[in-house]
């Protein structure tokens, strides 16, 4: 069991709120999924020849060298921004470069996102710890998602924690299980996707990875997935614009979608949604199996 | 009347005095979603939920009337004895689901599994309802005024079950059979007692072939 949250804001004077809007819609899904929380949270994009990625490290870092080791390497300017043990570094350099500096330079780094506006932040523990640790009241944002995760299928780290990236701007986050997780693996293995741990979701994430690259659109992936991926799953996907939700066709896994003139929201249970304002005039329904949902602007 | 808001008391308080000393009458403020409100009453009560609840609302009901105003999550009136669950939203799903008695009204639409394994409810959706609709149903009567989805009645037993609008692919053993006049008119009670206004005659029946009653030794070299 796990709890996935997303919120997307139609009224943008709502946004100074979205942290303190998802950390009430997380902190609810306490009971389905105490061992781990996670959020992919969308604001401030960067301009075209400009990345913002977010980096993890369970240890000590020096942020401050890395920052001018990068900016002195790639001849960029380099903000870096440190939320608990992560941080949010935006370059004035190419995506691809940066990240391969980042491989080369500091392997010891884990790349939690990538692209212009997404930032993901997750750890282990639960949800109000979590909440506290990253300040969650004071971010602002468009859009985020949220994750609790109850660990059925592999280790309980913040490796193994949700959100996924699924490439630039891209993020996912499941409720569920996936039964051919370990062939499919290899066969993304295969194509050249970067899978770092025996998470079933972060499969799931690397097929999105995958397909994408192949020219898919996020609809035409999803549609794929449908036929691919066996298992149970609730996914809510994260873009640069808003977010995407799909069930299997058993559909077991529960799932509400809700909408009112200033927001759009997507949860596990109601009782997540019911902490938004508003909520009780919100025109609600349940996302029907093997159907790709998606909002954006 | 008793009124109840959830918002500063808890559920197990509710419920416990809802099991130990029934009001006539509860109204239930500020459900938020919260699971198992009004769970196991067995009084003759009428119970009102102002909102949307969350998981097993009014589980294991016996004799009382519960009615919620907004939408149920799953489980809903799971196991219902006897007495009436009316929801005047949607429901999610498996609702009703191994009811052995009582009503459940669904004003709205049911999602998947609605009335999964009941013994003896009857259900009345003004709505849709989702895929595998009164899968295993033993007995009781499914009734649904809008369309119901894929593999309705699967593995059914003997339950009624009555479709006014589109049926999606019937579930394994699970046919369309004659709607008698007598039919008519048992369904016609049923509706009129749930009130729900509907003309029983336009509906269809649908009920178990009985093939997986028995096991067919033609059939033996399949397995």
């Amino acid at each position: 069991m796990c709890g996935i949250v997303g919120i997307y804001l139609k009224n943008e004077d709502l946004r100074p709120e979205l942290g303190g809007l998802l950390a009430a819609m997380l902190v609810e899904m306490s009971d389905r999924g105490p061992d781990s929380a996670g959020i992919a949270l969308y604001r401030d994009p960067v301009p075209d020849s400009s990345c913002k990625l977010t980096l993890h490290t369970a240890d000590h870092y020096e942020w401050d060298d890395l920052r001018t080791e990068m900016a002195a390497h790639l001849g960029a300017a380099v903000k870096l921004d440190v939320h608990a043990s992560h941080a949010v570094v935006i370059a004035s350099a190419d995506v691809t470069s940066v990240q391969d500096w980042l491989r080369t330079e500091r392997p010891e780094l884990r790349i939690m996102s990538a692209g212009s506006a997404i930032e993901i932040y997750k750890e282990k523990g639960l949800p109000r710890e979590f909440v506290k640790q990253f300040k969650l009241h004071e971010l602002n944002g468009s859009h985020a998602l949220g994750h609790t995760r109850m660990a059925t299928e592999s280790a309980v780290t913040t490796e193994h924690s949700h959100p996924f990236s699924t490439g630039m701007d891209l993020c996912l986050v499941h409720n569920g299980s996936l039964s051919n997780h370990n062939r499919l693996r290899r066969t993304l293995r295969d194509e050249g996707v970067d899978i770092q741990t025996d998470n079933d979701s972060e499969v799931a994430a690397g097929y999105l990875m995958w397909r994408l690259r192949e020219g898919d659109t996020l609809e035409a992936a999803l549609d794929r997935a449908l036929r691919d991926l066996d298992g149970f799953y609730t996914f809510a996907i994260g873009t640069k614009d808003g977010f995407a939700v799909l069930r299997d066709p058993i559909a077991c896994k529960p799932a509400v979608m809700a909408e009112t003139d200033d927001w759009v929201a997507m949860s596990s249970e109601f009782r997540a949604i019911a902490q938004l304002p508003g909520a009780d005039a919100a025109t609600i329904w349940e996302p029907r199996p093997a159907t790709v949902y998606t909002w954006g602007h | 009347m008793t009124v109840f808001d959830l918002n500063t008391d808890s559920v197990r308080n509710l419920n416990q005095q809802l099991h130990e000393s029934p009001a006539a009458s509860t109204a239930i403020t500020n459900p938020c979603g919260r699971h198992c409100i009004a769970c196991g009453i067995d009084a003759d009560v009428d119970v009102s939920i102002d909102g949307h609840v969350g998981y097993y609302c009014a589980g294991m009901n016996k004799q009382a009337n519960v009615t919620i105003t907004g939408n149920a999550g799953p489980g809903v009136a799971e196991n219902i004895m006897s007495g009436s669950v009316r929801i005047e939203g949607n429901a999610s799903q498996y609702a009703g689901a191994s009811g052995h008695g009582g009503t459940l009204i669904i004003h709205g639409d049911a999602s998947a599994r609605c009335g999964i394994s009941m013994k003896g409810v009857d259900i009345v959706v003004a709505g849709d309802v989702g895929h595998m609709a009164a899968f295993m149903a033993q007995k009781g009567r499914l009734v649904v005024c809008g369309d119901a989805g894929d593999s309705l009645g699967d593995s059914l037993y003997e339950a009624y079950l009555y479709v006014r609008g589109k049926a999606g692919a019937l579930g394994a053993d699970c046919v369309e059979k004659e709607m008698t006049a007598d039919h008519v008119r048992d369904l016609a009670q049923l509706l009129e007692s749930a009130g729900i206004d509907a003309d029983a005659g336009a509906f269809r029946r649908y009920g178990s072939a009985r093939k997986l009653y028995n096991f067919n030794v033609d059939h033996a070299d399949d397995y």
